[in-house]
C-alpha cells in the first residue's frame, strides 16, 4: 500500500501501511486489519503499565520537540481528583509538513485508538482533537470515524466494556499557525484568542481549562497502539543509529525531488537514501542545493550537510539543524535562496500572534529588509542588521515563533551569503518590485 | 504566621522578600527599577512586552522579571550587558512604528517609552527606509480616544477591562505588526471606571478627551489628596496648571483604591475652579452686605455667639473637613445643637475585580467623619429646626432653592461660611469666605472609618480661609491669642483630644495613606 505511490522497499510502513486503502477508514475494516487490539490491550494493562511500556519503547514526540512521550505522560498528577485532558495536536501547519493529514485521511481509527490509549494512560476522560481549519477532508473522515467508534463501543461511557469513559471531541481550528503551539491551542479550545501562554504553569499542572493536560501530536498518538501490540522491544529495535531515536518516522518530502510524498522510515536512515532512493532524487540535470529537514522552523542545511546526515533527532542536530516535524523541503540548484528565506520570514510575520514585541515587530521588519534586498536595494550593512534582529528575536519571547523566523535568516546568511551579495551588487536582477 | 523569606541578590543588593515575590517586585525592594510596560501591580501579568527580561544566574536564557518568582540564593542582573542589549532591542522594535509626535502628545513628559528610550535606547533608527504603520485615531468612549499609532500593545487596557472591570469591551485585533487594540462592535468604553485605561496606558495611546491638549506634564503641579466624590475616599492627586485644576488622577493606596478611581470622581473637578467665589467677609448692615476685614468679621461672629442662646443649627457640606466640621461644631457647644450634613445620593458603581471598591451612593467624602463629630444625615429635620433656631450656621452647604427660600425667613441669625457667591446669601447676617477642599489641608474619614489627609493644591481666592481657621480664631477669642490653630494639624489635634473616635491621633501619624480610626476597630 501507500499513497500517493506504493511504499518503497526501504520504507518501514507501520503508520502508513494502510495509506491508500479506503476500507481501512471504516471501523470494521480497521478491526479486520488488527485495529483496536492496542486499545484493548491498554485497557487490560492499566495506565501505569501503559506508561512504562511507552517509556521503554523510546517513543518521542513527533510534533517537533521530540520529548519522550512516556515521560510526558508520567508528569500528569495522579489521584488529584481533577479532570484531566488529552489534547491531540492535529493542527499540522508547519510549512512542509503533511504527514498528520494522511494519518487522518486514511487511518482515522488508528488515531482514535491512539487518543484513547493516551487518554487512558493519563487518566483523562476527554480528548480534544484540534484539527487544522483548512483540513476539510480529514475533518470529514475523522467525524465519521468518531461516530463509528462511539457506535461500536470504542469510545463512550464504557469503552469495550472496561468501565472506563473516554470521549473524543473534534475541534476545528480557524487557520492560525500559532494555534499549533500547545498553549495557544489550549487557549483556542477554550474560546480565547490563540496566544501562547507563559510557562510555568506547565500544561501537566494547569493546562486546558486550568486542569492537568497532555498535548501529543497525531503521529505520536497513532504510534502508541502499535507499540502496545508489538511490544516496546520491537519498537526500540526500529533504530539504525542513535538508540535515543527509536521507531519509525513519517517524513513529508516536498520540493525538487522526483517523487514528493510521505515516507515512513526507520529512525537513523541516511537522508541520502531517502532523497535519492525513495524520492527518486533530483529532477534530471539538477543538483541538490539545500534542505530544510524539519519544517520551516529549523535551520537550512546545505547539500553537503544533508547528504551526510542521518534522519533522527541526534543526526540532524549534529549537522546543525533539527528533525522537527520532519517536513522536508528540498531545494535544487535553481532555487533562489534569498527569495525562499524572504518567503519564510513573510509567513512568520503574517502568523505572529502579536503578543511579544520582538516577534510582532521583528518578523515584519526582517521581512521588509529581505524585501529590500530582493528589490536590489540591499547593502552590506543589512547583514549586520539582519543578524542583530535575529539575535534580538531569539530566546526572548514566550514561544519560539520569532526564533523560527530568525533561524532560516541566520543559517541562510551563513550558508548562502553569496546569493545575498549577488542581489546587493546587482549581479542578480531584482526579483521583487520593491518596498 | 511569619512569612517564609527568600534571600536574593539584585544588582549587588541583597534583599529578603516573601516567597512567591516576583523578581520585579523584589527589585523594587532592592532599589532597582526593572523597566517594564505590560506589567502593572494591579493587573495580571502576561509577560508580553519582554521589556523586563533580566539575567538570572544559572538560567539558560533571560527571564521575564514580572512573572519569574524569586528563589533562595538567586543572583539577578538587571543592568548587565546582556539584559541591556535585550531591552535596547525591545525599545528599537517598539519605536520603529511609533510616531515621534511627542511635541503634540499629551503623554509626553510622563511617557514610559520616552523615559526608557532616553535612558537606554539607541540614538538613531535603523528603520529609515520604510513608512511607519498608520491607523486612524478611534473614539473609544465618552472620555477615551485611542491613538493606534502610538500603541505598544502592552494590553494593560485590555486586561483592566477583562479582569478588573470585568466588562470585556477591548481586545487585541489582527495579528503580527498589524495588531491594534480593538473595541467590540456596537460597544463603547463607557464603564464607570473606564477612565483608568488612560492612566494605565504607558504611552500616549489612550488619552483623555477631557485633558486633551490642556497641559504639558512638566507644567503640572501635583498635590496628594482624597477624592471628594463619595464616601469611598479614593486617594488622588490633584493636578493643577497655573493654579487651575486640570485633572484628577488616582494615587495608589493598596487598602483603599489600589491604583484606580472612577470616572465620576475623576471628571467632577470643575467646581474646584469656580470663579464666582466669595472673596471677602461680608457683614449685613441696613439691608445690604458690606465687605469687612477678618478682624471685624470674626468679632461679629464671636459677639453673635456670645449674645445668643437657645437652639443652634449647623447645615454643613459633606465635603467639609474633619477639622472644619469639628471646630465649627464646637463654636455652638453651649447651644441646643442640631447638626446635619447634606448627602446627595446616586447610583453605586462597583469595580468588580477589586473587593470593597465602588463609587458609593453617598456622594460626599466626609459623611462618616461628620457622623463621628455629631452630625446627622437627617437634613430635612435640621432645616425645619433651623427655621426657629436662634442661630443657623451654614457650612458651605449647597442649598436647594426650597431650602434657601425657607431659610430666608428663618427666625434667627444666619451665618454662612461659604465658597461660592450664591444668590440666597443676600439674606445672611454674616458671610465668611472659606476655601474649598483643593485650597486647604484637611482630613476626611471614609466609609471604613479610615482618616485620610489631603493637601492644598491651589491658592485660595481673595481673603478666603479654611473654615477650621475661622472657627479656631473665634474660639480663641479676640486679640493676638496664641491658642488659635494655625495649621490643619493643630486644628486636628484639638479635635483628636476631645473626640474619642479619633483616639488622640495626630496628622503626622496619618501619613499619606491614612489610618483606620479606633472607632472602627472597636466596632469590629
Amino acid at each position: 500500500m501507500g499513497y500517493p505511490h506504493p511504499s518503497h522497499p526501504k520504507e518501514t510502513p507501520v503508520l502508513s501501511k494502510y495509506f491508500g486503502d479506503a476500507e481501512a477508514r471504516t471501523f470494521d475494516g480497521w478491526v479486520k486489519r488488527g485495529g483496536y487490539e492496542g486499545l484493548r490491550k491498554a485497557l487490560a494493562m492499566g495506565p501505569e503499565a501503559v506508561i512504562e511500556e511507552i517509556k521503554a519503547s523510546g517513543l518521542r514526540g513527533r510534533g517537533g520537540a521530540g520529548f519522550p512521550t512516556g515521560m510526558k505522560w508520567s508528569f500528569m498528577p495522579k489521584g488529584d481528583g481533577k479532570p484531566h485532558y488529552l489534547v491531540c495536536n492535529a493542527d499540522e501547519s508547519e510549512p512542509g509538513t503533511f504527514k498528520d493529514r494522511e494519518i487522518m485521511r486514511w487511518t482515522p481509527h488508528g488515531l482514535i485508538e491512539g487518543c484513547a490509549v493516551g487518554a487512558m494512560a493519563i487518566g483523562a476522560e476527554r480528548c480534544y482533537i484540534y484539527i487544522r481549519g483548512e483540513f476539510t477532508e480529514p475533518w470529514r473522515i475523522m467525524s465519521k470515524a468518531v461516530e463509528e467508534a462511539y457506535a461500536n463501543g470504542a469510545l463512550g461511557a464504557n469503552v469495550f466494556g472496561s468501565g472506563r469513559r473516554i470521549d473524543i471531541t473534534l475541534h476545528r481550528g480557524a487557520g492560525a499557525y500559532i494555534c499549533g503551539e500547545e498553549t495557544a491551542m489550549m487557549n483556542s479550545i477554550e474560546g480565547r484568542r490563540g496566544n501562547p501562554r507563559i510557562k510555568p504553569p506547565f500544561p501537566a499542572q494547569a493546562g486546558l481549562f486550568a486542569m492537568p493536560t497532555t498535548i501529543n501530536n497525531v503521529e505520536t498518538l497513532a504510534a502508541t497502539p502499535h507499540i502496545l501490540v508489538h511490544g516496546a522491544a520491537w519498537y526500540k529495535g526500529l533504530c539504525l543509529s542513535n538508540p535515543k531515536s527509536t521507531g519509525t518516522k513519517l517524513v513529508s518530502v516536498c520540493g525538487h525531488v522526483l517523487r514528493p510524498g510521505n515516507y515512513e522510515i526507520t529512525m537513523g536512515t541516511p537522508m541520502r537514501e531517502l532523497l535519492y532512493d525513495m524520492c527518486g532524487g533530483m529532477r534530471p540535470g539538477r543538483t541538490l542545493k539545500a534542505v530544510i529537514p524539519g519544517g520551516s522552523s529549523v535551520p537550512i542545511m546545505t547539500a553537503e550537510e544533508a547528504e551526510s546526515a542521518l534522519m533522527d533527532y541526534e543526526g540532524l542536530v549534529e549537522k546543525g539543524s533539527m528533525l522537527g516535524s520532519a517536513g522536508m523541503i528540498v531545494m535544487d540548484d535553481t532555487t533562489d535562496m534569498v527569495y525562499q528565506i524572504w518567503r519564510l520570514a513573510k509567513f512568520y510575520a503574517h502568523e505572529s500572534c502579536a503578543q511579544c514585541t520582538q516577534c510582532r515587530e521583528g518578523t515584519a521588519w526582517t521581512t521588509r529588509v529581505m524585501e529590500r534586498i530582493l528589490a536590489g536595494k540591499g547593502k552590506e550593512a543589512d547583514f549586520q542588521l539582519l543578524l542583530d534582529l535575529a539575535d534580538n528575536m531569539t530566546g526572548k519571547t514566550i514561544c519560539v515563533l520569532s526564533d523560527s523566523c530568525a533561524a532560516p535568516v541566520v543559517s541562510g546568511i551563513q550558508k548562502f551569503r553569496g546569493e545575498f551579495e549577488a542581489y546587493m551588487s546587482g549581479a542578480r536582477q531584482p526579483s521583487l518590485a520593491g518596498v | 504566621m511569619a512569612e517564609e523569606l527568600v534571600n536574593v541578590t539584585i544588582d549587588g543588593a541583597v534583599v529578603s522578600v516573601p516567597k512567591g515575590t516576583t523578581i520585579i517586585e523584589a527589585a523594587k525592594q532592592a532599589g532597582v527599577l526593572v523597566p517594564h510596560y505590560c506589567y502593572h501591580p494591579s493587573l495580571p501579568s502576561p509577560a508580553v512586552c519582554r521589556m523586563c527580561l533580566v539575567e538570572v544566574e544559572k538560567a539558560p536564557k533571560l527571564m521575564p522579571a514580572c512573572v519569574t518568582t524569586v528563589a533562595e540564593g538567586q543572583v539577578v542582573h538587571v543592568n548587565s550587558a546582556t539584559a541591556k542589549k535585550a531591552r535596547q532591542g525591545v525599545l528599537e522594535f517598539l519605536l520603529i512604528n511609533h510616531p515621534l509626535d511627542c511635541p503634540i502628545c499629551d503623554q509626553s513628559g510622563e511617557c514610559e517609552l520616552q523615559d526608557y528610550v532616553f535612558q537606554e535606547g539607541r540614538a538613531g533608527t535603523r528603520y529609515a527606509e520604510y513608512a511607519k504603520r498608520y491607523n486612524p485615531v478611534e473614539d473609544f468612549g465618552p472620555d477615551v480616544l485611542y491613538v493606534a499609532n502610538r500603541c505598544i500593545l502592552c494590553t494593560r487596557c485590555v486586561r483592566f477591562m477583562d479582569d478588573v472591570a470585568q466588562t470585556p469591551v477591548l481586545n487585541v485585533s489582527e495579528r503580527g505588526d498589524r495588531a491594534y487594540i480593538g473595541i467590540s462592535p456596537e460597544q463603547t468604553l463607557d464603564h464607570p471606571w473606564s477612565g483608568n485605561v488612560v492612566d494605565l496606558c504607558p504611552v500616549g495611546s489612550l488619552i483623555s478627551k477631557d485633558f486633551l491638549h490642556k497641559a504639558r506634564a512638566w507644567d503640572l503641579d501635583k498635590a496628594p489628596s482624597v477624592c471628594p466624590g463619595c464616601t469611598q475616599g479614593c486617594n488622588i492627586s490633584i493636578e493643577t496648571r497655573d493654579d487651575v485644576v486640570v485633572r484628577l488622577r488616582p494615587r495608589p493606596n493598596m487598602d483603599v483604591n489600589r491604583h484606580f478611581m472612577c470616572d465620576y470622581g475623576r471628571l467632577d473637578y470643575r467646581w474646584l475652579n469656580r470663579g464666582d467665589r466669595i472673596e471677602a467677609p461680608l457683614v449685613r448692615e441696613q439691608g445690604r452686605h458690606a465687605a469687612v476685614d477678618w478682624d471685624v468679621a470674626l468679632d461679629r461672629l464671636g459677639a453673635m455667639l456670645r449674645d445668643t442662646a437657645g437652639a443652634a443649627v449647623i447645615l454643613a457640606s459633606g465635603r467639609a473637613s474633619v477639622e472644619s466640621l469639628g471646630l465649627v461644631r464646637r463654636l455652638v457647644d453651649r447651644f441646643d445643637v442640631t447638626a446635619a450634613v447634606k448627602v446627595p445620593i446616586g447610583d453605586e458603581a462597583p469595580l468588580a475585580g477589586i473587593p470593597d471598591l465602588a463609587l458609593r451612593p453617598e456622594r460626599v467624602p466626609n459623611l462618616h467623619g461628620a457622623e463621628l463629630l455629631g452630625y446627622t444625615r437627617n437634613w430635612e429635620a435640621a432645616v425645619r429646626k433651623a427655621m426657629a433656631a436662634s442661630i443657623v450656621i451654614i457650612l458651605d452647604a449647597d442649598l436647594s432653592a426650597e431650602d434657601a427660600a425657607a431659610l430666608a425667613t428663618a427666625a434667627g441669625q444666619v451665618v454662612v461660611l461659604g465658597t461660592v457667591a450664591d444668590e440666597w446669601l443676600r439674606s445672611a447676617a454674616l458671610v465668611l469666605p472659606i476655601t474649598n477642599m483643593a485650597e486647604e489641608n484637611g482630613t476626611y474619614v471614609n466609609r471604613d472609618l479610615r482618616a485620610q489627609r489631603y493637601q492644598q493644591a491651589k491658592s485660595q481666592p481673595g481673603m478666603a480661609r479654611p473654615a477650621w481657621w475661622v472657627a479656631g480664631e473665634v474660639l480663641a477669642g479676640p486679640g493676638p491669642d496664641g491658642d488659635a490653630p494655625s495649621t490643619a494639624a493643630e486644628a486636628f489635634a484639638l479635635i483628636a483630644d476631645r473626640v474619642p473616635a479619633f483616639g488622640g491621633l495626630a496628622h503626622g501619624e496619618l501619613g499619606f495613606g491614612g489610618r483606620t480610626l479606633r472607632a472602627a476597630e472597636v466596632a469590629r
